[in-house]
């Protein structure tokens, strides 16, 4: 374990961003954090770096602990804030010179990383403009650039595609997953894809609090409860319905559309090549055609929305029970 | 701490600021060697930066309104928190950056009176003593606002802030002499002080209590020195303004003394300030 967090609080006031959060992040891996907006994301990202101090808990980074040797912590940590750290009215090269003398690398290899870190992140042909005339997608490749300077242990990057085109999102997602070969990455993203695409481990975080972690693989077996099929027929809804009474065991939802209905058809039954059979003759045999078909298994967005709502309702409830805690 | 503090120099010298405050020094600088000595004739060369002062109230929150309070605004400050740096190494590496900002102009302003001896007997000791004494009292007041600069991340606020403080250490003595010279307005006049100051603690603390109680006990121990010894409240107010006053110190060194307690109450100023703005900074992590 390189970075360990401990029953990790930070309140704000009467408000807590996050409570009672605990994990483990081992070497060399890509982790994911998914949340929704104001999950709690940036706040852990922001104690695990030392930028915030904690309610409560500990973070211990390659075995320092970011509160008591905070110096020793940081040196094996490059991090990129959500918002990119740039001084303005400077080039990137100069600002990299800047990070690379605070960060402490030898004078004689600076010139070298630095080249490195610009050569990765594809800035070299601007390196000599000020900051404050770079497009945001530059900009964020500079604040990259910066976290990644002097090959850190462990890169933390808040939201690292944000403000980037797709071919910029796709060459910074294999940066990522180069890096991720000798260093240990942590990112943060509220869009799945980004994070099925490069992560080894997905954690989830929703109200503070860590819903799930595990393999993106192993995340979508393991809520792939059941199947849903959607068709479009050439039938009233009322048809549809009777239609759908002689297959068993499903759940039915059905809305007509003019001429057409679209219904969706969900089954806890595993063997989702059975279930499309039992449609098609059902319709087949009342003499109805199916314009459309198709089969989904729960897919990872369906899961995270599936955790991230369950823990709201549940954190409302908890919110009532502490509000009245709190007027006693 | 030597990468924060080359970056900062820098950063003054490639924008206007360094030189703006640089050139507003020498230009009255040059105004009042004009006068006393070109014009006038005198070879006391300590009376020009005896005349500077005033020049403060300007040039010091132009020189540190952005120090901190940029940082921020920009969120570069995550930078430096997430960065191998101590804050103390922060502060100290920007204090020093701002103090060799001011050692140009000072430096310049210490030729003059080299040139002025091939017309005359300038009698240097009390020169550079005076202007050593500049060099620090200037110190204490860019400390002062580099303070305030930690307490705001808007550059125009810190640069109120700070004109309000400096015109208030500029007048203080003027206004507190007309103010209070009596018992009864002396004893007003702390009261007042001590409200105030409460106020402050309990807003940079955000606690009504802390700041409720400070202002219980200052009134206090006001109140009961007042009722024991009523006569030593006698323009007791003016002579702690006077004894407090930052330029009421400076200008004894224009008169000739090496003044050893006010170069020491200049370097307290300096201390305490750089130690409240590391603890401004370490508190916005705990916000």
């Amino acid at each position: 374990m390189i970075v360990e967090v401990k029953n990790l609080t930070k309140r704000y006031g009467s408000h807590t961003a996050v409570s009672d959060l605990s994990f483990g992040i081992e070497k060399g891996k890509i982790y994911g954090f998914l949340g929704p907006n104001g999950a709690g994301k940036s706040t852990t990202m922001n104690i695990m770096t030392g930028c915030l101090a904690a309610t409560k808990g500990d973070v211990i980074i390659g075995g320092y602990d970011i509160f008591e040797q905070p110096l020793e912590a940081k040196k094996l940590i490059g991090y990129l804030p959500e918002m990119p750290p740039l001084y303005m009215d400077r080039t990137p090269l100069e600002y990299l010179k800047f990070v690379a003398e605070a960060k402490g690398i030898k004078k004689e290899d600076i010139n070298k990383e630095i080249d490195k870190v610009m050569e990765e992140t594809m800035i070299k042909d601007v390196s000599d403009r000020i900051i404050k005339n770079l497009s945001k997608g530059y900009r964020q490749r500079v604040g990259i650039a910066q976290a990644i300077l002097g090959d850190p242990e462990v890169i933390i990057l808040d939201e690292p595609t944000v403000g980037l085109d797709p071919r910029q999102i796709i060459e910074i997602r294999d940066l990522i997953k180069k890096l991720g070969k000798n260093h240990t990455v942590i990112l943060s993203s509220h869009i799945l894809s980004e994070v099925q695409a490069v992560c080894d481990t997905i954690l989830i975080i929703s109200k503070g609090k860590m819903v799930a972690c595990d393999t993106p693989d192993n995340l979508e077996k393991l809520f792939a409860g059941g199947i849903t099929v959607k068709i479009t027929a050439e039938a009233s809804e009322k048809d549809v319905k009777n239609i759908c009474k002689e297959i068993k065991n499903i759940k039915l939802t059905v809305k007509e559309n003019g001429k057409y209905s679209e219904a969706v058809i969900e089954s806890k039954d595993k063997d989702e090549n059975k279930l499309c059979r039992d449609i098609f003759f059902a319709f087949a045999k009342n003499n109805k055609a199916i314009i459309e078909m198709t089969k989904s298994a729960a897919s990872l967005e369906d899961i995270f929305l599936e955790l991230t709502e369950s823990e709201t309702e549940e954190e409302k409830n908890a919110d009532k029970e502490s509000e009245e805690g709190d007027d006693e | 701490m030597k990468a924060v503090f080359k970056h900062e120099v820098s950063s003054y010298f490639t924008g206007l600021t360094g030189y703006v405050f640089g050139a507003f020094l020498l230009l009255f600088t040059g105004i009042y060697c004009m006068v006393y000595n070109i014009s006038g004739g005198l070879t006391n060369y300590e009376y020009v930066p005896a005349s500077l002062p005033f020049i403060f109230i300007i040039i010091i929150p132009i020189l540190t309104m952005r120090v901190i309070s940029e940082e921020k605004k920009q969120k570069t400050d995550q930078l430096l928190y997430s960065l191998p740096l101590s804050m103390t190494q922060v502060v100290i590496a920007k204090y020093m950056a701002l103090m060799v900002v001011f050692l140009v102009p000072v430096a310049i302003m210490c030729i003059y009176p080299l040139i002025l001896t091939a017309f005359g007997h300038v009698y240097l000791p009390v020169v550079f003593g005076t202007m050593l004494a500049f060099y620090l009292m200037g110190g204490a007041l860019i400390a002062i606002g580099m303070f305030v600069s930690s307490l705001t991340d808007n550059q125009a606020v810190a640069a109120g802030i700070n004109f309000v403080i400096m015109l208030v250490i500029y007048f203080i003595t003027d206004l507190s002499e007309y103010a209070a010279t009596t018992a009864v307005g002396s004893l007003l006049a702390l009261i007042i002080v001590a409200i105030l100051f409460s106020v402050l603690v309990g807003f940079m603390t955000k606690s009504v209590f802390s700041g409720f109680t400070v202002g219980v006990v200052l009134e206090a121990a006001i109140v009961a020195f007042f009722t024991i010894r009523r006569s030593s409240f006698e323009g007791l107010f003016p002579s702690i303004m006077n004894k407090l006053s930052i330029f009421e110190r400076f200008y004894t060194f224009v008169q000739g003394v090496f003044d050893i307690t006010g170069i020491v109450y200049f370097l307290s100023i300096i201390g305490v300030c750089l130690f409240l703005t590391v603890q401004s900074l370490e508190k916005r992590r705990w916000s």
